[in-house]
């Protein structure tokens, strides 16, 4: 069979698809975490809450206008789930800005210390997770789906074809977020305050449209990727996005603070390590695994695979 | 119910207040002194309660389904007996020590760099101690828990009235515990954590090694929550690993800090009492009031609602020395008073 001498390569594919999650989360956790200087523990439950506004048009609102289905060409959701995507990124990034406006602008203002802004989005975390569970229950909810054939690849390698979307679109994603922090004036901007907030606010950069921008994209990636971890669980669940949050922090400081490209590559490892780990141990332990990789990254490089210069 | 049977009830609830006031008396050493940020108590509780209970239980039966290897049947040792039981302290000993040397290990990774990752570690020590557990059945039977975890001076008092004796036995702890972290505060070295707390930068040029007296400070708060995970484990003589779901055994601790005033340890078991008399009050409520989910929004929604508007909790820190701070920006940060 096709095994390489230690490692199931079909393992390290799920590895790459679930990669692909964590980054999409994990880009906009940092670029919070840089700009704003918020370890946002309520990065996950904006990402379970995105589910579930996906779960809610998909299942509530597009049936009403006779838009139903799913199992649409080689995928398990429907034509729906597509529409949901983009609604529920939008209202997410609207939520994300106006719990800033609400909680963390405040306390930026009164110069609450970074512990006391943790702990407001801990607070907020909860919450959320409480709205969630009681709107749609605790239960195990799903998007429609029909079943469908993995691909067959070579060295017994079997990728469902929801994890090749998944993986198309957080390369999209991706491209864009580099595009936007690139080229356009708001990402250099995004990039300067990160930086140097008090530097980039000398320099005459508009730090409020700065803010809203970060929450924006956070909150829009934080959305798309709990609607992609739906689809490749095939299954919503309140508490999916706090279980999250080990993950999503490894990636973060495997990439280094505030880097959205060390991100990405820290969620690739993080996804393929969780998976690969599976081939000696037990696959309930894949949290812990990620916990352990950031543990051994704070040992060896604190601040992250990437060495950040400051 | 009869006037009996309130009694009973009363009792009952007592004694989940004054284990809880424990947990908030050890984070308050966290994050009321320290600043240190704990989000992973549920870690701390399970541990605590798991190694007492695996001490003292009698070691496993097969013929009841019992998977774990061990059980350290203290309970029935003669030598430990003695007539006053003195397995109990024994455990509970062991009990802070396993939590104050993962404190210790993951403290000494974690502290000598930015505070933000000992939050996220605490996360995932909770979230991995869970895991090791749930699946580790030679550990402590896994999901199916153990079950035979003996009680304190059980022999001395009918099993229906022995809440009467827990609670003094709780009782007896929680002052010893509130004298030593009241002591503790009061002392040199908490007015270093203090310090540490307000102003990092200041207190190292003061030559004070802060991540030593952080670590420290992490490490006790850890032991004092491994002594209230062990007289949990005695009271309720169940554990399993469902039982250190984060609602229960952290948010529900925070809020309790938070209502009752970080750095104030007063408050802090008024907090506990507080917030479980709300908690447990509420469940006789119809609707929406005593629907879990509905709990979990309104503790969100307190500690957000907290950080706004006091900081520092509602009753807030209790100030030996009352001088005007000079830097108004940062006044209201931990103290809650302006």
């Amino acid at each position: 069979m096709g095994f390489l001498p230690f490692v199931k390569l079909g393992l390290v594919a799920n590895g790459i698809i679930f990669g692909s999650v964590i980054a999409l989360g994990a880009i906009g956790l940092t670029l919070v975490y840089g700009i704003l200087k918020l370890g946002n523990f309520a990065h996950g439950d904006y990402m379970a809450f995105g589910a579930y506004v996906a779960f809610f048009i998909v299942d509530g609102l597009l049936p009403r206008a006779g838009i139903e289905g799913a199992g649409l060409g080689p995928f398990t959701f429907g034509f729906p789930v597509l529409i949901a995507l983009p609604l529920s990124a939008i209202v997410v990034a609207l939520g994300a800005i106006a719990l800033d406006l609400l909680i963390y602008r405040r306390l930026r203002q009164r110069g609450a210390s970074t512990a006391i802004l943790m702990m407001a989005s801990l607070g907020v975390a909860i919450a959320i997770r409480g709205l969630v569970q009681l709107i749609w229950t605790g239960d195990t909810q799903h998007y429609p789906r029909e079943s469908r054939q993995v691909y067959h690849l070579p060295m017994d390698v079997r990728i469902p074809p929801d994890g090749l979307f998944v993986a198309i679109v957080a390369v999209i994603l991706v491209a864009g977020v580099y595009v936007l922090l690139t080229y356009t004036k708001i990402g250099k901007a995004m990039r300067a305050t990160s930086d140097n907030p008090s530097l980039a606010l000398v320099t005459g950069i508009n730090t409020k449209h700065v803010v809203w921008w970060t929450w924006g994209i956070g909150g829009a990636l934080a959305a798309i990727a709990g609607v992609l971890l739906a689809v490749v669980q095939a299954q919503l669940l309140p508490i999916m996005g706090w279980k999250f949050l080990i993950p999503l922090f490894a990636a973060v400081i495997l990439g280094g603070i505030g880097n959205p490209y060390g991100a990405l590559i820290g969620a690739l490892v993080v996804g393929v390590s969780m998976e690969v780990s599976t081939q000696w141990i037990n696959p309930s332990y894949k949290p812990a695994v990620a916990f352990a990789i950031m543990i051994g990254v704070l040992l060896a490089r604190p601040r992250g695979i990437f060495g950040d210069s400051q | 119910m009869d006037i009996g049977g309130v009694i009973d009830y009363l009792v009952g609830f007592a004694i989940m207040a004054m284990i809880y006031a424990i947990f908030t008396l050890g984070l308050n050493v966290h994050w009321g002194f320290t600043g240190l940020f704990n989000i992973g108590i549920a870690g701390f509780f399970a541990l605590g309660a798991y190694t007492a209970a695996l001490l003292t239980s009698p070691p496993p039966d097969p013929e009841q389904f019992e998977d774990f290897v061990f059980g350290g049947n203290l309970a029935h040792h003669d030598v430990l007996a003695w007539g006053i039981d003195a397995w109990f302290f024994l455990g509970i000993a062991a009990a802070a020590a396993v939590c104050g040397l993962v404190a210790l290990i993951i403290g000494s990774i974690t502290l000598r760099l930015n505070d933000d990752y000992l939050s996220i570690a605490t996360l995932g020590i909770a979230e991995s101690v869970r895991l090791f557990f749930l699946n580790e059945k030679w550990a402590a039977n896994g999901s199916k828990g153990l079950y035979r975890i003996p009680k304190f001076l059980g022999d001395l008092i009918p099993a229906e009235n022995y809440d009467y004796l827990y609670i003094v036995v709780v009782l007896i702890v929680l002052l010893i515990l509130f004298v030593a972290v009241q002591r503790a505060a009061r002392s040199p070295w908490g007015r270093v954590l203090r310090a540490i707390r307000e102003d990092e930068v200041t207190t190292a040029a003061s030559g004070k090694n802060v991540s030593h007296f952080k670590l420290q400070s992490f490490v006790f708060g850890a032991m004092i929550m491994g002594v209230g995970g062990a007289l949990f484990a005695h009271h309720v003589r169940f554990l399993s690993p469902l039982t250190f779901d984060p609602l229960l055994a952290t948010f529900v601790i925070w809020a309790m800090l938070m209502v009752g005033g970080s750095g104030n340890n007063v408050g802090a078991v008024l907090g506990a009492f507080v917030v479980w008399g709300v908690w447990a009050g509420t469940q006789f409520l119809p609707g929406v009031f005593s629907d879990p989910s509905f709990r979990l929004l309104m503790i969100g929604v307190l500690i957000v609602t907290i950080m706004l508007l006091r900081p520092g909790g509602l009753l807030g820190e209790w100030r030996r020395i009352v001088a005007r701070r000079p830097a108004p920006a940062a006044g209201r940060d931990a103290t809650g008073s302006d």
